[in-house]
């Protein structure tokens, strides 16, 4: 058959198959979600047409509306903005994208990054802005880990960046933030809350679009796509993308729950999509009470205490006590000790921007 | 055995920072074919500087570690028993680091 032809002049028989979309080229890539081998024109299309149909499925964006990139310059949100790009173009979304990226003040590492992203701004032409820690709560990370040392500094900064986020995005007046989160990282969301049975996350974890009742809705038009996929789309373009880790959390990828993820997917590549499904089904009693929602006394941002926690380590910071807010049975809040707890407990993960807990 | 070797998604941390290395590799023994079992021991021994774990968990690659031999991903090749042959190119990149 044609096959055989083709199998006959090609470079370099490896494989000796054919790509199962298009049953011409040669495969480039085995598909985790299905299997599948495809060729690299086939994984293009197809990668990019799931995201679509995840985009139209869950209505993630209406036609005009602004719309902020969370750029860290790696991987994720790499091929977010490239890909969020093309498809904007191609299926006539009518989105204004920006990208938005925070400086934590990290010499060595985030000034690194940024340089990717402002070569990003120019490769895809969308507009760039950076807010930086220094300018919203008055400190680099540079300076608080000269303060308080390499212990807990990872909670500092996964605390500043949410609420970073939220706030370059108003200062952006854009309707919605994207982020990069892909189903790894989601899958590791899920095991991790399940793990410290924090029902309240468990139960937002999965969801494709958060804080919808908040100012800036937040959305991940990647939680079904697997990262080694983003991976190797990146690859295969060559997409221009940062891969240092923190130089304060050299281990901050070796978490636990990341490590049994990539363990399970090698045995069985379905797990990951089966974990976010086990989490989306979860169903919590209606009797479980479950903290509520408010707004932080002193700065107005969302939180189920009396202070938001960034307030609370920011006062840390500023009276000279920076181990406010850290320890189990120290802190402004009374019922903050759960939540420390968890911090804690997962500092190796904070420095990951999507390997938090903040969903 | 001319090899092109490329380190990315921060591997080339591992060693010293250099992202392409052009290697010569002969197989384990004469007459014997060069397989991808036998370069990743040789990766791991003469190329990678600090924190092996990082790269390899038991006799292969960690989770979480792509490998392309001529672009193409090695799961379709026979992951370890991958025959490599003269000039061929083999990447790898780590997916676990930052978003």
């Amino acid at each position: 058959m044609a096959s055989e032809v083709v199998d006959a002049t090609a470079a370099k028989p490896r494989g000796g198959r054919f790509c199962t979309v298009c049953n011409d080229r040669r495969p480039a890539l085995k598909r985790p979600k299905t299997l599948e081998q495809i060729c690299k024109e086939c994984f293009y299309a197809v990668f990019e047409d799931e995201i679509h149909r995840v985009i139209v499925d869950n209505h993630l964006f209406k036609p005009g509306e602004r719309i902020a990139i969370g750029a860290s310059g790696g991987k994720d949100s790499t091929v977010l903005a490239y890909v969020l790009s093309e498809l904007n173009i191609r299926h006539g979304y009518g989105l204004d994208l920006f990208l938005l990226s925070i400086d934590e003040g990290i010499t060595g590492y985030r000034d690194d990054s940024l340089e990717t992203v402002k070569r990003n701004e120019i490769q895809y032409g969308l507009p760039l802005k950076v807010v930086s820690y220094k300018e919203l709560y008055g400190w680099t990370m540079d300076e608080i880990v000269k303060l308080i040392g390499l212990k807990n500094n990872c909670t500092f900064c996964g605390v500043f960046r949410r609420q970073a986020l939220d706030r370059g995005a108003a200062l952006l007046k854009v309707d919605k933030l994207v982020t990069g989160h892909n189903a790894d990282d989601i899958a590791e969301t899920v095991l991790l809350n399940i793990l410290r049975g924090d029902i309240a996350r468990l139960s937002r974890c999965t969801s494709i679009t958060t804080g919808e009742d908040g100012p800036i809705p937040r959305c991940k038009p990647f939680k079904y796509t697997y990262e080694k996929e983003i991976v190797m789309y990146a690859y295969f373009k060559r997409l221009d993308y940062f891969s240092t880790e923190c130089i304060y959390s050299p281990n901050a990828y070796r978490g636990f729950a990341r490590e049994f993820i990539k363990d399970l997917e090698r045995i069985r590549p379905r797990a990951i999509l089966d974990i976010i499904k086990s989490g989306e089904d979860f169903r919590i009693s209606t009797s479980t009470k479950m903290p509520e929602q408010g707004n932080c006394e002193r700065c107005g941002y969302i939180s189920s205490q009396k202070w938001c926690k960034a307030c609370v380590l920011l006062e840390g910071l500023n009276r000279g006590l920076p181990k406010l807010g850290i320890g189990r049975t120290r802190g402004l809040n009374n019922e903050s000790n759960k939540d420390m707890k968890e911090t804690n407990g997962t500092k190796g993960l904070q420095s990951k921007q999507c390997g938090t807990l903040d969903f | 055995m001319q090899l092109t070797l490329e380190f990315g998604g921060g591997l080339e941390l591992l060693c010293d920072s250099v992202k392409i290395h052009n290697v010569n590799v002969e197989p384990q023994a004469e007459g014997k074919k060069l397989t991808m079992k036998h370069l990743l021991s040789w990766v791991r021994t003469n190329l990678i500087k600090e924190r092996p774990e990082m790269f390899m968990k038991g006799d292969t690659v960690r989770p979480g570690v792509l490998v392309l031999v001529n672009d193409c991903d090695w799961e379709l090749s026979g992951q370890l028993e991958t025959v490599l042959e003269e000039k061929d190119a083999v990447v790898f990149i780590s997916t676990l680091h930052g978003g």
